[in-house]
């Protein structure tokens, strides 16, 4: 549980952090609250020459909630998520959902960006990007580009993202009023990824679903979203069923994860139907 | 004088002696942060070693290249079992009366065997010198399974024992058996099953887990060559036969051997082996003239450092069709692992697995065990009980339950017709032990009032209807258990520990002023010794127990005993503590009366003074009378009052306690909440109420994880699948349930002060009501036997293959 010897680097801007990288190539790789990081640079599974620290980059912080969308800065912490005034109004799911990442501990440090960057299937941040339409702002060598949320994510570990790059923010388009929404979580205590999570908006005529940890990457279904908008709950559960793809693990074996998946969607699905308005 | 108007209770509060629920002592340096632990030693040039581990189950250990680890920056030694092997040190005695590597001597056997010790002058270089060591491994067959270990053509694990057909407990049939033991009347054991009206007949398996003290293992050797004196700081839970031990390994003469305890962040019997980091710390002190730290991580913990239970007990339990039970046959293959290295007293290869006839009066009872050798980390250890009791206890509370369905009746009634009666005590055991004191019929109806057992059984009747017309899909489990420990091991005649007997002592030194040091010779691992021991002694000899110091392990002060395990520090080493103080007390009389200038035989002990008897206005305090020990003539008498007890039980204790869980299970997720959990103990005399309880917390909350979820488990190759705090189940307070906590007091006869031990009460009697509590559940629906652990995907198959999904 030691990791092997590093560089530590701490730019105070976004230029120096891409230069950094572009310097260092392979070697490098930014850290943001290091609680995915790190775990794995202790059992060695992750060994880099160069740890590059956002913490200091101001620009990367911040939530912002406008008329239609919300941007939450990348180095955003997850329990920042939680106590901001105006987002658990705007987006009640997100409040909901960081409520149950981890402990209280990991979320004063772990940020959304690094929920969102890591690529682990079991972060919850992005299947609920995915449900919520979200899209990333990433700035590289060569300027800003923005990539959808349910575009992101390639298989475990692996996104849309250039090594190069940096995630600076995510925007989230706000659910028309009256939109219920929520996210359900299986695990087996606190500090648990999912053994299955199911992430739920539903409206007037319009709804979106994603699960967590049931493939290796998360699992945005349009056909679930289109049968749960026609009211087709049983419809929308087979289409999901449908598309995920979870492996045995100390959770349990597949069996076991497809039936919790239905029902934890069940669930969800229940009770944002029960908050629509 | 202030003093003189007090009361007689008064001056006992005064005293917080035995009954006080007096504030743990320890707990100021503990919630400061102030406490000091192994790897808080820091000594001058001070290196520290990490182990290079194996990668692979059972392999053959063809080439270990050590040059690329001694470039690396800060490495300085790399040891080998080549190293080793001249010092005749490359393998060591278990506890068990089997051998261990100490490091990989040609082969491996498990996943994170010690394969070589990497010593640098910090931590990062050690971890960077351990990655840069090059091993080359040839892979063999892998057995992880104890029954596929015993087939003729199973893979040979232990080529070291070629050809030797007798082990440390009698023959081996098997290249992978390791011992029979066998108690009890088999022959008349299978006539009663022959021709008894019921048998229920269940495979119980106990799963295998692990000890999870916050602090893991770890130590500190510093070899001075100048004065040839070994100083070895370690989580010990048995410091002065560490050093025995390690006198009789290195050669090193005992004299010169000093072990400290220092604070031991939790023990649970993890601490109790000798392991391969002690020894090679020890070697590289020498070698390097430097102290040398090793500490090991989470991981290594896990992987490495003595496991508990994996224990299959195949079991037949024969009743009357009344339900009188007439006799009990087991059967248990025990897996061990790559090395026999289990902690028990010597003439118990499977520890006290023969208490497993439990609270009942059964006329005759077999058990057998096998040991057998598997590619799994070595150990055996009592996590939180007294040698094997919880597997006992385990098994004879789900045959009970086992054999209620067979019946057709309720478990709590079976239990009541079954228990041993209060006029029976002292017992005598089918299986050979003697139960000194017992109430196990009032424990259980005051047990089944506090819940309201018949409206539980009632609300559960209902909610099975309901959930069959659909109304629900949340079942209720009632949970029971009464069980019977036996702790305080033990009578010097039958118990000891590679020869050394389980005595254990008390010294203790009155100073001039009248206040106290006393030393023992268990070790506190978090169990408040510092505060309940003084509370033995302020309530024997009227010191209050804020003038008391306690110090316990350090092996150059501290009288020799043989630790803290097996819940036996209250009834070996606090018995000790009792004839101690009485000795002082007996001295103190004679001081008084002589003061008082009367007989001995006229004075009486009355809370903290002696008086004359008849004339309560003539007394002599015990802070008078200790200074009058430093500082008179006293004829015949020796200056001074000190005394210093060696106590040999005459029999172990038995607290006993009767557990209530009740539990909601989601049959859809597997989801389970405790509602409620009811927990009486009888651990005889209460020497301090509030430490008794937060004992039954802490032993009740690892009962819930161990049934619940905590378990160590590999894969078909051998590799630990659980070696991390994400997998490996440890609750957190939101997983905890609540507790109410009761008690009854039935002294133990033979007892100085009556006390039977409750430390481990908790986990030994929680882990099958839990359990109980999941059957129950599914008892309706057909449901017999399931294993522990009872994780979500678990119960959900059990729901799944009784059909419960529709
Ligand atoms: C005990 C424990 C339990 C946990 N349980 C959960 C859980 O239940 N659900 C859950 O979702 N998470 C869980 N986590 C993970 C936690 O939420 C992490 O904090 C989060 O996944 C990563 O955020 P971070 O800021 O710590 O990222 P880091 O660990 O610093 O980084 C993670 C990865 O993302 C990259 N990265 C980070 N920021 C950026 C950026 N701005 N641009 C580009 N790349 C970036 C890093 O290079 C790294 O590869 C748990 C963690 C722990 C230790």
């Amino acid at each position: 549980m030691i990791p092997a010897g590093f560089e530590y680097h701490r730019p105070a801007d976004l230029t120096s952090a891409i230069g950094i990288l572009q310097e260092h190539g392979d070697e490098a790789r930014v850290v943001a609250g290091g609680h995915s990081l790190i775990p794995m640079m202790k059992l060695r599974m992750a060994e880099l020459g160069h740890l590059i620290d956002l913490q200091d980059i101001d620009a990367m912080k911040g939530i912002a909630v406008g008329g239609d969308t919300v941007t939450i800065g990348a180095m955003t912490t997850q329990h920042e998520l939680i106590v901001h005034d105006g987002l658990g109004a705007a987006l009640p799911i997100l409040r909901e959902a960081a409520l149950q990442i981890a402990d209280p501990q990991v979320r004063y440090v772990g940020t959304i960006g690094g929920n969102v960057a890591n690529g682990d299937p079991g972060n919850d941040m992005p299947g609920l990007m995915q449900c919520l339409n979200a899209r990333f702002d990433l700035t590289g060598p060569d300027g800003s580009r923005q990539v959808a949320a349910r575009d992101f994510y390639e298989a475990a570990y692996f996104t849309a993202r250039e090594d190069e790059e940096i995630l600076t923010a995510i925007i989230i388009p706000i659910p028309a009023p009256g939109t219920g929404s929520a996210y359900i979580k299986q695990k087996r205590k606190i500090g648990d990824y999912a053994t299955a999570a199911a992430a739920v908006l539903v409206g007037d005529g319009t709804a979106s679903v994603a699960m967590t940890n049931l493939a290796d990457t998360p699992i945005w279904s349009e056909a679930a979203g289109a049968a749960l908008a026609a009211g087709d709950i049983d419809g929308c559960a087979a289409a999901m069923l449908g598309a995920i793809d979870p492996q045995e693990d100390m959770r349990g074996p597949v069996a076991f994860k497809k039936h919790v998946a239905a029902v934890v969607l069940r669930r969800a699905i229940d009770s944002a139907l029960s908050r629509r308005s | 004088m202030k003093d003189e108007i007090q009361t007689p209770a008064d001056r006992s509060a005064n005293l917080k002696g035995m009954g006080c629920s007096r504030k743990r002592v320890e707990d100021v340096r503990f919630t400061q942060g102030k406490g000091n632990y192994v790897d808080d030693i820091k000594l001058d040039g001070m290196l520290v070693g990490d182990f290079v581990r194996s990668p692979y189950a059972h392999a053959r250990v063809t080439a270990i290249e050590t040059e690329a680890a001694l470039k690396v920056p800060g490495v300085l030694a790399v040891l080998t079992a080549k190293d080793l092997e001249p010092l005749g040190l490359h393998w060591m005695p278990t506890l068990a009366g089997d051998k261990q590597m100490v490091l990989a001597d040609g082969k491996v056997l498990f996943q994170g065997q010690e394969v070589a010790f990497v010593v640098a002058t910090d931590r990062y270089a050690a971890a960077d010198g351990v990655a840069a060591v090059e091993v080359e491994y040839e892979e063999l067959p892998v057995v992880t399974d104890p029954f596929r270990a015993l087939d003729p053509d199973a893979p040979v694990l232990r080529e070291d024992l070629a050809g030797q057909t007798e082990g440390a407990h009698g023959p081996r049939r098997h290249h992978n058996h390791i011992f029979t033991w066998e108690v009890g009347d088999k022959e008349a054991t299978e006539k009663v099953l022959d021709e008894a009206d019921v048998v229920a007949e269940e495979m119980v398996y106990y799963h295998r887990t692990h000890p999870m003290p916050l602090e893991t293992c770890g130590c500190v050797a510093s070899m001075d060559k100048v004065t040839g004196k070994l100083t070895l700081w370690g989580t010990f839970q048995a410091p002065h036969a560490v050093r025995t031990v390690a006198s009789l390994i290195s050669g090193i003469a005992e004299h010169n051997i000093r072990v400290i305890s220092p604070d031991i962040g939790g023990g649970f019997g993890n601490k109790v082996g000798v392991y391969p980091g002690y020894i090679c710390s020890i070697v590289a002190s020498i070698v390097t003239g430097k102290p040398v730290k090793w500490v090991e991580s989470r991981m290594d913990n896990l992987m490495s450092t003595a496991f508990a239970r994996d224990y299959w007990m195949n079991g037949r339990i024969a009743a009357t069709k009344e339900g009188k039970i007439t006799g009990l046959w087991c059967h248990t293959t025990a897996d061990h692992g790559g090395f026999d290295a289990c902690a028990d007293p010597t003439k118990f290869p499977a520890g006290f697995m023969n208490i497993c006839t439990g609270s009942y009066d059964i006329p005759v009872a077999y058990l057998a065990v096998d040991g057998v050798y598997t590619n799994k980390a070595p150990g055996g250890v009592a996590y939180r009980c007294s040698f094997r009791v919880t597997e006992a206890a385990y098994f004879i509370e789900r045959m009970v339950e086992v054999l209620a369905i067979k019946l057709g009746m309720d478990a709590a009634e079976l239990r009541r017709i079954n228990f041993i009666r209060e006029d029976q005590f002292p017992y005598q055991s089918a299986l050979g032990w003697e139960y000194d004191s017992g109430n196990y019929h009032a424990a259980w109806d005051k047990a089944l009032t506090a819940v309201g057992y018949d409206a539980l059984r009632q609300e559960q009747a209902q909610r099975i209807a309901d959930f069959k017309a659909g109304k629900t899909r949340k079942l209720l489990g009632i949970g029971l258990t009464h069980f019977t420990e036996i702790v305080g091991a033990g009578p010097v005649k039958n118990c000891d520990i590679l020869g050394l007997g389980m005595f254990d002592s008390c010294e203790i030194r009155i100073h001039p002023t009248g206040s106290a040091i006393a030393r023992l010779g268990t070790i506190s691992q978090g169990q408040g010794h510092a505060t309940t021991f003084a509370q033995i002694i302020a309530s024997e000899i009227g010191i209050p127990a804020d003038d008391i110091t306690l110090e316990e392990g350090d092996t150059d002060t501290a009288p020799y005993g043989l630790g803290t395990y097996g819940s036996r520090s209250t009834p070996v080493a606090g018995a000790a503590t009792a004839m101690a103080a009485r000795k002082i007390r007996a001295k103190a009389q004679m001081i008084a009366a002589y003061l008082l200038e009367v007989h001995d035989g006229d004075v009486e002990f009355d809370v903290d003074r002696f008086v004359v008897k008849g004339a309560p206005e003539r007394f002599k305090t015990m802070k008078e009378i200790a200074f009058a020990s430093y500082n008179q003539a006293i004829p015949g008498l020796e200056p001074g009052l000190e005394a210093v007890s060696y106590y040999d039980p005459p029999n172990m204790t038995y607290p006993f306690g009767a557990y209530i869980c009740v539990m909601e299970i989601d049959v859809d997720t597997g989801e389970h909440k405790v509602r409620k959990f009811y927990a009486l103990d009888d651990c005889g005399t209460r020497i301090n109420p509030m430490i008794i309880e937060g004992q039954v917390h802490g032993g009740a909350t690892e009962g819930y994880a161990i049934a619940m979820g905590q378990e160590i488990v590999y894969d078909d190759m051998g590799n630990h699948k659980t070696a991390t705090l994400m997998d490996f189940f440890v609750p957190t307070s939101w997983e905890t349930p609540h507790y109410t906590t009761d008690h009854t007091v039935t002294p133990s006869p033979h007892h100085p002060i009556g006390a039977k031990g409750v430390g481990e009460s908790p986990n030994v009697g929680s882990v099958p009501c839990f359990s109980n509590a999941v059957h129950d559940a599914f008892r309706p629906f057909g449901l017999v036997q399931s294993h522990m652990p009872h994780d979500q995907w678990r119960i959900w198959k059990i729901a799944d293959d009784l059909g419960l999904h529709g």
